[in-house]
């Protein structure tokens, strides 16, 4: 209990929970100008993400695909890269997952899985352009990440719309379902919810996330060169080859994503107008997450929640769906400006002792 | 002693941070118009103390009273406005605006939305000529030298109006002839009336301008005293709290086989130009090789060549007979070659790593501490503890990062690292650099161990005391070649000073 109250109160802890508080009461504000009930407009919110066992299927299917983007972004932060391009793995892996899922013929025990992985190597290989760009040439990873974004985008749409198209639509065909990660079962138990079992995969990458910058000798060298390149060069460690490994394992994040989604809920792949915005909400996550693999789960799991609840408060209080938008920019600014908390805490914590 | 004649006055000062009391109820004065030196070993809390009395920290106990009345500073601008200035250690200039842009910055003279500048640098002129401090208000900061930067600094808290000078360490960055300069601008701006309080841990200076002095050790007042009173032996007795040698005890040195053989090599430094010109020398078992010669003689380009972070375009190099410059840093640290950086921040440390992941920087990989690509972080820890201890690094856990030590702290984390790993050539850039006396007694003390044990040690210094005291043979180095060798007992600070700024090199020339 002790340690848990700690942990509580830990600075990466308690910073986002009161962001999230500051940013609903600074929500509900905005709501009361517009003559809103903002108790109403929450607990629709509410009702709508946990309210039923349909709704809750339907938040984790919403989570899911934020995790993989939010640890694809905070991995390649937490070694020193800024990857805006998760939005561009994401969808090659989508893309070598359908690929696989609709070209090939396999019993499920390794259609399935192959799918996965296929789409997590693409995605890996995709962030390592970028990451050999730097390593090799010094072009920064946020320019070539931002256009390897469109790169992706538009190449995806080639390759369906030449390879993969169901005549007269403007989306794939549907992937062989030995390929799927959903199942009748889970469905009929989340009353016909899009849940499937990419959130177990998101859960497994958090714990390697994890694993392998705290616990790993590859992390250890990945941390240092993210921290101080010209120590870890000192050290001995090749600073060039860890680049394109943080690239590299940080888009397989992303591209494992991409994959999911598709087999767990599409089972198909559409021309893309535009983007569907993963990789950018990973960033959001990643920050709301403080950069950590466990904070990016809890992270996801916020985004998550306002984004699929937000679609009940119109139902619910007649609120539009963008005041959720102003919510969640809302607490990201309060997260992105912890130095004001910082500052109120430290206020507080003086007071506490001249008190005692 | 007449309260008004008192310019700063802590009374009971007392700051916590968490696992440390760096101020532990501190009380000192400052009389007006004095040079009041801050004496302490690094981490002692003179730092701490300043960034209290310049608005950056706020103290738990304590109170401050400026010129008798008492004040709460909670910010920088508000010291400001008590007449409070403060020259960092580390400068705070934007690097490409002007002398002038850096010192208006923030409080720019305008006529409506633009800003005046010649009202500006008429100002900046008269102060600058009022102190002695020679600026041109035109030049580029990044153009300008370290010294100047620094002058840049002291004018910027004039142009506010600052009547009391807080110096952190002043000397630390410059040379000797600059802190000569330095010195000259102390007793100017004390004879304007300004008051200056000098956080330094170098002895030299405070018996060369302070008037008092106030010794601190490990977050307490030790004493205060004048200058006059008191000479440099007893000033270190009450800083380190035991008796300090300055003279480095040791024994004749063994001369064994050669370890390192450099010969005629040469390399290009960051921006292409040749730094090392058919430098060559030799590094023998049971012998420290200083090398002296004024900062950027091409020192830094040697230490990389030698451990690999730079090759060379010709020469060779080699370490027991077999050839070196092909390998890599890793390869040539598994040759047993140690390596204390000149920059221990920028790659000594990796600053947010804690204590014990910099410990293992060079030896993580190591079956001892991995085992299948997981690191044994128990073995890791139970091994920089273990290393802490015997280093005596000051640390409140192994699991703090190394960026929250002192400087000599982080160095001797360093050199515990270096040393343990045994290297049969240890190569030592600057390693005493901003470090107070008792960590560089410390530091020689290390360094003579390893030569004793019959290792080799190549020591680049800035510092002439240091290498005439440490080395067994002093090589000078001048754009970028060794322009002689002499034996430390047989020089003195005025022929290696000639020879580090070229004097000799014609005369060899014809010798040879």
């Amino acid at each position: 209990m002790k340690t848990l109250s700690r942990w509580l109160l830990r600075e990466s802890v308690i910073i986002p929970l009161i962001s999230v508080f500051a940013g609903l009461i600074i929500g509900a504000i905005i709501m009361m100008f517009g003559g809103y009930n903002p108790f109403e407009a929450y607990q629709a919110l509410f009702n709508k993400a946990f309210g039923n066992i349909y709704g809750i299927g339907e938040t984790i299917r919403t989570i899911t695909p934020l995790i993989f983007t939010g640890l694809a972004v905070a991995f390649a932060f937490r070694t020193g890269l800024f990857n805006i391009g998760a939005e561009g793995q994401f969808i090659m892996g989508s893309l070598a997952a359908a690929y696989v899922g609709i070209m090939l013929d396999l019993p499920a025990i390794i259609h399935m899985p192959l799918a996965v992985i296929v789409g997590g190597i693409v995605g890996g290989l995709w962030g390592g352009i970028a990451g050999f760009l730097k390593a090799s040439r010094g072009v920064h990873e946020v320019i070539t990440t931002i256009m390897l974004n469109w790169i992706a985008l538009y190449l995806s749409n080639y390759l369906i719309r030449t390879h993969l198209l169901e005549k007269g639509q403007q989306k794939s065909e549907t992937l062989a379902q030995s390929s799927w990660l959903s199942f009748s079962f889970l469905t009929d138990l989340f009353n016909n919810a899009r849940i499937h079992f990419g959130f177990l995969i998101a859960i497994l990458c958090a714990i390697v996330f994890y694993v392998i910058l705290q616990k790993m000798k590859q992390g250890y060298e990945l941390r240092s060169v993210g921290l101080n390149p010209h120590a870890a060069e000192y050290a001995g460690i090749n600073v060039k080859s860890n680049i394109i490994k943080a690239m590299v394992i940080s888009g397989m994040f992303a591209g494992l994503g991409g994959a999911v989604e598709v087999l767990g809920v599409t089972h198909n792949v559409t021309i893309l107008p535009a983007f569907q915005g993963y990789g950018f909400d990973g960033i959001a996550v990643a920050l709301l997450g403080g950069n950590a693999a466990f904070g990016s789960v809890v992270g996801a799991f916020l985004l998550g929640t306002l984004t699929f609840g937000a679609t009940g408060m119109k139902l619910g209080a007649g609120v539009p769906f963008e005041i959720i938008n102003i919510v969640i920019a809302l607490v990201i600014y309060f997260v992105a400006s912890r130095l004001i908390f910082k500052r109120l805490m430290n206020a507080l914590n003086v007071n506490k002792q001249e008190e005692q | 002693m007449n309260k008004e004649n008192i310019a700063v006055e802590m009374r009971g000062i007392t700051k916590r941070f968490p696992g440390i009391v760096a101020n532990d109820s501190i009380s000192f004065k400052v009389k007006h118009g004095e040079i009041h030196a801050l004496l302490g070993e690094n981490g002692a809390g003179k730092s701490t103390l300043m960034n209290v009395l310049f608005g950056l920290y706020q103290p738990e106990e304590g109170e401050i009273l400026i010129n008798g009345n008492k004040v709460e500073i909670t910010n920088p601008n508000m010291a400001n406005e008590l007449g409070i200035g403060m020259v960092h250690q580390h400068f705070m200039l934007v690097e490409p605006f002007t002398v002038a842009q850096n010192i208006i910055l923030g409080i720019e003279p305008k006529n409506g939305l633009i800003i005046n500048q010649s009202k500006a640098i008429k100002k900046i002129n008269e102060i600058s000529e009022q102190y002695g401090l020679d600026v041109d208000p035109y030049a580029k900061v990044k153009d300008i030298s370290v010294g100047m930067q620094q002058r840049v600094e002291i004018l910027k808290t004039l142009y506010r109006g600052a009547d009391i000078l807080i110096f952190d360490e002043p000397s630390a960055v410059l040379t000797p002839q600059e802190i000569v300069e330095l010195m000259k601008i102390f007793r100017n701006l004390v004879k304007e009336g300004k008051t200056i309080i000098l956080i330094t841990h170098k002895l030299k200076e405070i018996m060369e301008v302070a008037d008092n002095v106030t010794i601190i050790r490990r977050g307490k007042v030790v004493d205060s005293v004048s200058v006059e009173s008191t000479n440099p032996d007893e000033l270190a007795a009450k800083m380190v709290g035991r008796k300090v040698s300055f003279s480095v005890d040791k024994k004749p040195a063994q001369i064994k086989d050669k370890i390192l053989s450099v010969d005629k090599i040469n390399a290009k430094n960051n921006r292409g130009l040749p730094a090392l010109n058919e430098l060559s020398l030799q590094v023998h078992a049971g012998e420290i090789l200083g090398i002296a010669g004024v900062d950027g003689n091409g020192q830094s380009e040697l230490i990389e060549v030698l451990t690999g972070l730079r090759k060379v375009t010709s020469g060779e190099i080699t370490l027991h007979g077999s050839s070196l410059q092909t390998l890599n840093p890793r390869q040539i640290s598994e040759e047993k070659v140690g390596h204390i950086p000149e920059d221990r921040h920028k790659r000594g440390l990796v600053l947010d790593f804690s204590v014990s992941e910099n410990m293992v920087l060079k030896n993580y990989y190591h079956p001892q501490f991995n085992k299948n690509g997981f690191l044994k972080f128990d073995e890791i820890d139970k091994y920089s503890i273990d290393l802490i201890e015997q280093f005596d690094v000051r640390t409140p856990s192994h699991k703090t990062p190394a960026r929250a030590l002192s400087g000599g702290n982080q160095q001797k984390a360093i050199i515990a690292r270096e040393v343990d790993s045994d290297p049969d050539l240890l190569i030592a850039g600057q390693p005493t650099r901003g470090l107070d006396v008792g960590a560089i007694e410390f530091i020689h003390k290390k360094l003579i161990e390893q030569r004793d044990k019959g290792k080799a040690v190549l020591l680049i210094s800035l510092e002439l005391d240091e290498l005439l005291n440490v080395s067994d043979r002093i090589a000078v180095i001048y754009e970028g070649s060794i322009v002689g060798i002499v034996n430390p007992k047989e020089t003195n600070e005025q022929e290696l000073g000639l020879m580090m700024s070229g004097g000799k090199i014609n005369q060899r020339g014809k010798e040879q």
